[in-house]
């Protein structure tokens, strides 16, 4: 099993859902982040006075799928997430030992 | 002499707007504070309100508008407030209005004025040393500065006058406070400000405004009080109420624009906060001219507010004094340049009672006067507040814990935060034994 991690635009969130949605991808944990890349931050003026916010907000998915799907799945998120200008993200994956259901106490396939 | 009923209602509506713009500051200030803040910042300006209501009914309105022939205080003792019931105020001549709607009136103006100076020493005061500070400083600055420049003395029957301000008496021009309200708050913050110190990480660290919304709502509130402000200060009903209300407005709006206008070529951006910033330096600046000069000279006053108040907030980085929103930048120098102005655009065509200025053909000698208002205001207010500021800061000390500070000074002065984020609710534990067995039921 693979976790995939993706940081991306939060304008992409909804674009990049509906095409895990039509990948069939059954749910996500979706939290706001915050962090910079290359693109670093930007600056803000208050009464003249210029601040640099180093930390750029960001969303980052969080899905568990199978070793067969991670690569569609994965290739979806970074299709769908490009915007081909700087600071369009990062999509990473991790292999993980075991997975459970909260409710039912499955475990590992049968719990995803 | 009767009382007049459209005189009163006015004096009374304004009384209620003025109140108004305490809370309205309150908004101004807190959103311009980071959200560890918010509550210590409002609570500034409202324990304010509590402060000089109380010191005002006991002993306040008479050391501002009392008589003690010095010219500079009016009566030590007690206001005496039951005794004005059924009388009128006489000041420089008897307005047809109770004397306790006059008195209500300027307390507002005697609450709103410390509360301007909290904006200086943002996030890091002490609330115990606050409200010492508060008393003590309208008791030996605001009530006696009051006296000084709002106290025309009590006109007799032969046309005397006696007991009025050494200011008032020599025909300074200060409408409704550019000198006791602004300059003097303002010369206050830039001493406290000296005083306290700087805060943990100033001008190296964000400290951007969290809650922009609530400065634009405050900013919004201050400018509908003020037409309470500067119009009620007329004390009546009528063309010299109306001529202070068109010139606030028109002032505050070229302010507006004035400050947009320097940010959008020095920083390439104009800004929701700049917006709020210049209208109040505009209505600073106004306040003090509004009824002597014509509406182009307050668009002349109120533009060069915006403009000058939003190059004079960098100020405070050049030198180094953390005045933390800009107490000094908005108020110090609006009030000194409305001040000023009269000197120049002062008219008689708009108001018998003011005087011509160096462009009217009246010569230097209202720009002397209104040179020695501001210059005595200022080197009042800052010496004493300095003293007062550095005695309470070597015995209860002025400041918070430098750990407090940083954590947030709402949690440790108050015991509350201003906001919900989150995880952080915490259990329940109640006090009170009857709330639990009510929980269970």
């Amino acid at each position: 099993m693979k976790l995939i991690t993706a940081i991306i635009k939060p304008f992409r969130l909804e674009d990049v859902r509906e095409a895990l949605v039509a990948l069939g991808v059954p749910g996500m944990t979706v939290s706001e982040a915050s962090g910079y890349g290359r693109q670093r931050g930007h600056t803000e003026v208050y009464r003249g006075a210029e601040y640099t916010i180093d930390l750029v907000p960001k969303v980052r998915i969080e899905i568990v799928v199978e070793d067969a799907d991670a690569d569609s799945v994965i290739d979806a998120i970074v299709a769908t997430a490009r915007t081909n200008s700087i600071g369009d993200g990062k999509v990473w994956s991790s292999s993980i030992d075991q997975v459970i259901r909260v409710r039912t106490g499955e475990r590992g396939h049968d719990a995803l | 002499m009767t009382m007049n009923s459209g005189d009163t209602a006015w004096v009374l509506a304004a009384t209620a707007m003025v109140l108004l713009m305490t809370p309205g500051l309150a908004f101004f200030y807190g959103g311009m504070v980071r959200a560890k803040s918010v509550l210590n910042m409002m609570m500034m300006s409202f324990v304010t309100i509590g402060i000089v209501s109380v010191l005002w009914t006991i002993f306040g309105y008479g050391l501002a508008f009392g008589d003690s022939g010095s010219g500079l205080y009016g009566s030590i003792g007690l206001s005496h407030l039951a005794s004005a019931v059924n009388s009128m105020p006489n000041n420089g001549g008897v307005y047809p209005i109770p004397e306790l709607a006059f008195s209500a009136f300027q307390l507002m103006f005697a609450v709103i004025t410390p509360a301007l100076i909290s904006g200086a020493i943002a996030d890091r005061t002490k609330l115990v040393a606050w409200v010492i500070f508060v008393s003590i400083w309208v008791t030996i600055v605001y009530f006696p500065v009051a006296h000084w420049v709002f106290d025309f003395g009590t006109k007799h029957k032969d046309g005397s006058i006696t007991g009025a301000g050494w200011l008032a008496s020599r025909g300074v021009l200060d409408f409704a406070g550019g000198t006791a309200v602004h300059i003097n708050a303002g010369a206050a913050a830039l001493a406290l400000a000296l005083v306290l110190g700087k805060r943990v990480g100033f001008a190296r660290t964000p400290m951007k405004p969290h809650n922009l919304p609530l400065v634009l709502i405050g900013a919004g509130l201050l400018w509908f009080g003020w037409f309470g402000f500067n119009a009620g200060s007329a004390l009546g009903a009528n063309g010299l109420a109306a001529l202070a209300l068109i010139n606030t407005q028109v002032a505050t709006a070229a302010a507006l624009l004035g400050w947009l206008i320097i940010e959008k070529f020095r920083d390439g951006h104009p800004t929701t906060l700049g917006a709020a910033s210049g209208a109040v330096a505009g209505l600073v600046a106004i306040t003090p001219a509004c009824a002597f000069v014509a509406p182009w000279g307050a668009v002349l006053i109120g533009f060069a507010a915006g403009a000058v108040c939003a190059l004079a907030v960098g100020l405070k980085y050049k030198f180094g004094f953390d005045d933390s929103l800009d107490v000094v930048g908005v108020h110090l120098v609006g009030g000194i340049l409305g001040c000023i102005a009269i000197g120049f655009l002062g008219t008689t065509t708009v108001n018998s009672a003011g005087a011509n200025g160096l462009l009217y053909g009246g010569g230097f000698t209202l720009l002397g006067k209104q040179a020695l208002a501001v210059v005595s205001v200022f080197a009042f207010s800052f010496v004493i507040s300095y003293v007062l500021g550095t005695i309470i800061k070597h015995t209860i000390g002025f400041r918070i814990t430098e750990e407090a500070e940083v954590s947030g000074i709402d949690l440790a002065e108050h015991q509350e935060t201003g906001y919900e984020f989150g995880l952080a609710s915490g259990s329940f534990a109640s006090r009170l034994g009857s709330a639990r067995e009510g929980a269970e039921s």
